[in-house]
Parts: structure tokens; sequence; C-alpha cells
């Protein structure tokens, strides 16, 4: 039996514990919304959030989140209008679609460490996670947008910089 | 030729008799009485504040770690039977729970601390080094009483160990003897007056109960830690655990600061997280200790690895290592191994300057780079980290099925390459392939 927090909520799963933490995601706790994109790893279309840092589900094994808040697309705000939720959909970001639960995972978790981030630290951070439709110029321009609008939320708040 | 022969006999007489002195005196050195068995002391021996400071001495020696099985199905805590792979054959740790048949329950006090500071045990056999004793030997007559009074209280498990395979003669115990004849010094630690209080506090810890340099110390041919390259590190299952001293090659000093956090919560800002047979350290043990024994520990090695001159330097090598960790990561690369990079690992350790963010462990800062081998840097890849071991409630995933042997030594290689000043790396994809191999269950299975 494996314990953790999925989106605010404890959850108990009993799998094995060798198990991808995407696989109980998508098949024991119906949450869909978090793909599965290359199986290895290298596509960043399985990301979530893990203690609040971005990581690929399709290789992290259910031991090794015992304990641990996880927070997948559907948990990331309630009404589905995070601040980079919202700058996806006014940019038009998606073309397939496919990939975005994870960019937008990835992307949440890159405003917390660079609230205002450079093209190269959006590159940096942005780079293992892959658009076939290569609408990399639009997921930028969201990502500089969504920026904005959380710094007016949290400003005079202290940045991560340790 | 008849005064020859007189010669030789009256030789092979001496040699005969010095012999007979010295097999002598070694069996008088050898040989320890068994001490009578007690009853186990009865409930309301010890009182509520011992039992607590025997929990703190308990915790930083981490008893519970080599004193529970752990392979095959995990045993109850401090019920011994942890196998324990030594180059002269596996051993399996005692039960120290005081049961009276399988643990120590019928030991008294002294025979406790006889074992704690000589090394035999209540019955008067040599106990095998791999109990570091030599270190314990160190200990206060309080810590041990505290200690007892912890362990004597815990429940009692009835558990029978499996035998030790040591091959002959290295199975007869009084072999053991030998060894202490040459490599064992006993003694309570003796405060250095050159040094404070805190100092002092840090040694008589590291040096006694926490015995550090059981891993971190290279061990000579009969497995006792040289002391002449005391804290230089050593292999230890498979991991390497790396110098304590001046030779800790990483770019930024381990000040006290970093030593402290990464004792105390298993990461240091500056240096990365605790993982593999370090991982207990802060996470099961250290973190449930006084804070100022942390601190007494972190400032004795922050001495050790001589952080006040090495710090000078951190300014330049912290602004380096942030060039470094951008390199190939932005605009066109057309190097093939960067993009590898790029792709598995770059997303959670790129950072910018102008310092690593938490969370984001940067790897041109991590001893996994700068050591003689890529050994720690596989068993990462190979294994990831839980949430419970390194940064608390953030996991790094496994590339135990993501990445090829070939993949692995790649990434070794460019890191090495781009973010170190050190040699390259040689062999590596046979030395992943070796690592690999030494994992015992694979850690992510997709055909769930």
């Amino acid at each position: 039996m494996i314990t953790f927090k999925l989106n605010g909520r404890d959850v108990s799963i009993d799998v094995p514990e060798d198990t991808p933490l995407l696989w109980a995601l998508r098949d024991d706790l119906d949450l869909t919304g978090t793909k599965f994109g290359c199986g290895v790893g290298q596509c960043g279309a399985c990301t979530v959030l893990v203690g609040g840092r971005a990581t690929r589900s399709c290789i992290t094994p259910m031991s090794s989140i015992e304990g641990a808040d996880i927070t997948t697309i559907e948990g990331l705000d309630p009404q589905g209008q995070h601040p980079v939720q919202e700058a996806w959909r006014d940019i038009q970001v998606p073309q397939c679609g496919y990939c975005q639960s994870g960019q937008i995972m990835q992307a949440v978790s890159l405003l917390r460490d660079y609230p205002d981030p450079t093209d190269e630290e959006i590159d940096g951070v942005m780079g293992g996670s892959l658009c076939r439709c290569m609408t990399y110029v639009r997921i930028r321009k969201a990502i500089k947008k969504a920026a904005a609008a959380l710094r007016a939320q949290t400003s005079g708040k202290e940045t991560t910089h340790g | 030729m008849g005064a020859g022969v007189g010669v030789i006999k009256r030789f092979l007489a001496g040699a005969a008799a010095v012999g007979t002195v010295a097999g002598v005196g070694f069996l008088y050195y050898a040989w320890y009485p068994a001490l009578p068995p007690v009853a186990p002391p009865a409930a309301g021996t010890f009182s509520p504040e011992q039992i607590e400071r025997g929990r703190i001495v308990a915790a930083e020696g981490y008893c519970a770690e080599c004193h529970t099985r752990t392979d095959g199905t995990p045993g109850p805590e401090l019920a011994g039977d942890y196998r324990m792979e030594t180059p002269f054959g596996a051993i399996h740790s005692s039960n120290i729970t005081p049961d009276v048949e399988t643990g120590i329950g019928s030991w008294s006090e002294a025979a406790f601390k006889r074992a704690m500071r000589l090394g035999v045990s209540r019955e008067g056999e040599h106990l095998i080094p791999a109990f570091p004793y030599d270190h314990f030997t160190k200990m206060t007559d309080q810590d041990l009483s505290d200690l007892y009074a912890f362990l004597m209280t815990r429940p009692a498990v009835h558990l029978a160990i499996r035998p030790n395979e040591l091959p002959f003669p290295l199975s007869l115990r009084i072999m053991q003897a030998g060894w202490k004849l040459m490599f064992f010094t006993p003694g309570a630690y003796k405060p250095d007056p050159s040094h404070d209080a805190l100092w002092n506090r840090g040694a008589y810890l590291a040096e006694g109960n926490a015995h550090c340099g059981a891993c971190h110390t290279p061990r000579n041919a009969m497995g006792a830690e040289k002391k002449s390259a005391q804290y230089d590190g050593a292999v230890v299952d498979n991991w390497i655990a790396p110098p304590l001293n001046a030779h800790n090659p990483t770019p930024t000093t381990w000040t006290e600061d970093e030593l402290f956090q990464y004792l105390r919560f298993g990461v240091a800002p500056l240096h990365g997280p605790a993982g593999g047979p370090m991982s207990p350290v802060p996470h099961r043990f250290l973190s449930t200790v006084p804070e100022e024994d942390v601190h007494a520990i972190a400032h004795y090695y922050a001495d050790i690895d001589h952080a006040a001159e090495r710090s000078k330097h951190d300014a330049a090598a912290l602004a380096l290592a942030m060039e470094q960790s951008r390199a190939g990561l932005t605009g066109p690369n057309p190097d093939p191994d960067a993009k590898l990079y790029q792709g598995a690992c770059a997303a959670c350790h790129y950072n910018a300057a102008p310092s690593p963010i938490l969370g984001r462990p940067d790897l041109a800062l991590n001893n996994a780079l700068w050591l003689d081998e890529p050994t720690n840097l596989f068993q990462v890849m190979l294994h990831g980290l839980s949430a419970e071991e390194g940064q608390s409630g953030v996991a790094m995933p496994s590339f135990y099925n993501a990445l090829s042997d070939a993949d692995m030594a790649r990434i070794a290689a460019y890191l090495r390459r781009t973010r170190t000043t050190l040699p390259p790396w040689t062999d590596l994809e046979k030395k992943a392939a070796a690592v690999r191999s030494t994992v015992q269950s694979v850690p992510v299975n997709s055909s769930h």
C-alpha cells in the first residue's frame, strides 16, 4: 500500500511498488490529463509535480513517492484557471494538444524557480519537453505572459534563489 | 659439523621458547571470560530521561541501520540479521533487542560495555570488526549506560540470525584477537585542549559513536581503516563514500553550514542531496537528534576539510559552475551528447546565475562528477532518488530502463568534459554495465 497526497487529497493505493506513477494516475486513479509519450523520460508529456517539482511520471516508481505531495494538471487549479493555463488558452498554444499538460506542468515549475525567465532560462528548463507540432514560439510567449500575471499576483514576495 | 648442529639446535630451542612464550602471551591477551548471564532489567529500571538520552545515542550511532534485516523479508528494527557483504565473506549482524535467547536480553550492563569498548561478546568471543568497536571504544561511560537503557527497553524480538559465511580460518573467533593486536587501540576519546568545546563534541561524535570513518576511510587488506589515509574516501556497498578531508574534490567548499544542511536535512544547497547508503544518516537518524550535535559534527568536518582556507575560492567556483550549467543547452547545438543530456536531465538540473536553486542539484558542483570514478553518478541515474531520500518530498526518476549503458556513458563523458576540469573517465560503458549489475531489483517496471 502506497500513501501519498494527490491534488490535495490523501490517497492510498495498492499497486506493485515498481509500477510507474503514470500508470497509477491514469489507470488506477482515472486522471487521464497526464499523457504517455515516450515512456523513457525523454519527451516530458508525462510531467507532474512531485513536491512542487516537475517530474517525469513514466519512469518514477510508486515506491519513490511514498508520502509525497503530487499535483497533476487536474489539480493545478479547481477551475482550470491557473495563470499558465489562462495564458495557454489566450495565446492558443496547443495544436494537437498531446504534450500540453506536460508542458504546462513544466512551465509552472519553471516559473517558481525563475519568476521572470529569460529566453535562455526557458530553453534550459523547457528543452526536455518536446512538441511535435513545433508550437515552441507560442509556448515561450505564453510562459512570458503567465510570468507577468504571476508576478502581478505575488509582487513583493521573494524569489526562490538560494 | 657437530658444533654447527648444536648451533642450529640451540637456535631452534630458543625459537620454540620464544614462540611458546608469545603463544601463551597471545592466548592470555586473546582470552576473555564469559560474563554471567543476568535476567533482563525489570520494567522501571531506567528513567524515561535516561531512555530518551539513549535513543539519541542510538540514533547518532545508526544502530538500527546495520542491526535490521533489509534483504529478503525486512526484519524488525534492531533484531539484527542485516547481511553485510565484506571482501572476506558475508556476515550477519547481531540481534540487539533484549530477547534472552537470540538477542542481548541476558547481557549485563558490564557485558554490554565490554562489547562496545573491546569488541568481546558476553560469552567471551571476539566480535568481528564490521561491528565498529574501534570507534565505539571512544564513547563515554554515560553514553554507553544510556544506550544500554534504550536497547534493554525495546521490544524483545525472538529472531535467530543466519550464520556468517567467513571461510576458515577467518571463521575462528580467535583470529579476531590477532586483528585487534595489530589494528585496535582501545580507550575513550580524549578532548583536544587546542580546540573549543564544539569542535571536541564534534570530534567525539564523529570519531566515536557516529563512526564516519567506517565508510569514509579506506581499509587495508585486513579490513582495518588505514590511519594514514583517514577520510580519503572509500567504496562501500557499490557506492563511493567521498573524501571528508582536504581531498574532497567538489569545487565549492563543504562549509560548516553546507555540512549541517546535508547532515540534518539530507540536502546541501551547493552540493546536492544525500543518496544511496548515506541517505538514512540524515533522514532516519540525524534529523531526530539535538540540533547542536549535528552542528558539532559539521563544525568538526569543516575543520578537517580546511573549509576556512578553501572557501575563499567559492565565489569564483560558483560563477564558473553556473556558466558550465548552461553548456550546450541553449541555442543551436550540434553536440548529440548535449542533446541527450537536455532530453533526460536538464529540465531538473539546469541552473542560471547567480546560484543553484534548491531542488535543482547542480551537477557541476556535485561530488558525483568530481570523484575518480563515475560510480555514484551511475548509481543515481539507475536508482533515482525517492521522496524519502535526498531532498525530502522530491523524487528523481529511475533511468534504469530509459538509458542504455552506452547512453549513460555518453552523458557521463559529456558532463565530465563540460562541467569539470578533470581528465576524462575511461571505460565508461563497461563501468555503467558493472554498476547496473549491482542493482538488485529493477526500480521501475513499465510492463505492469
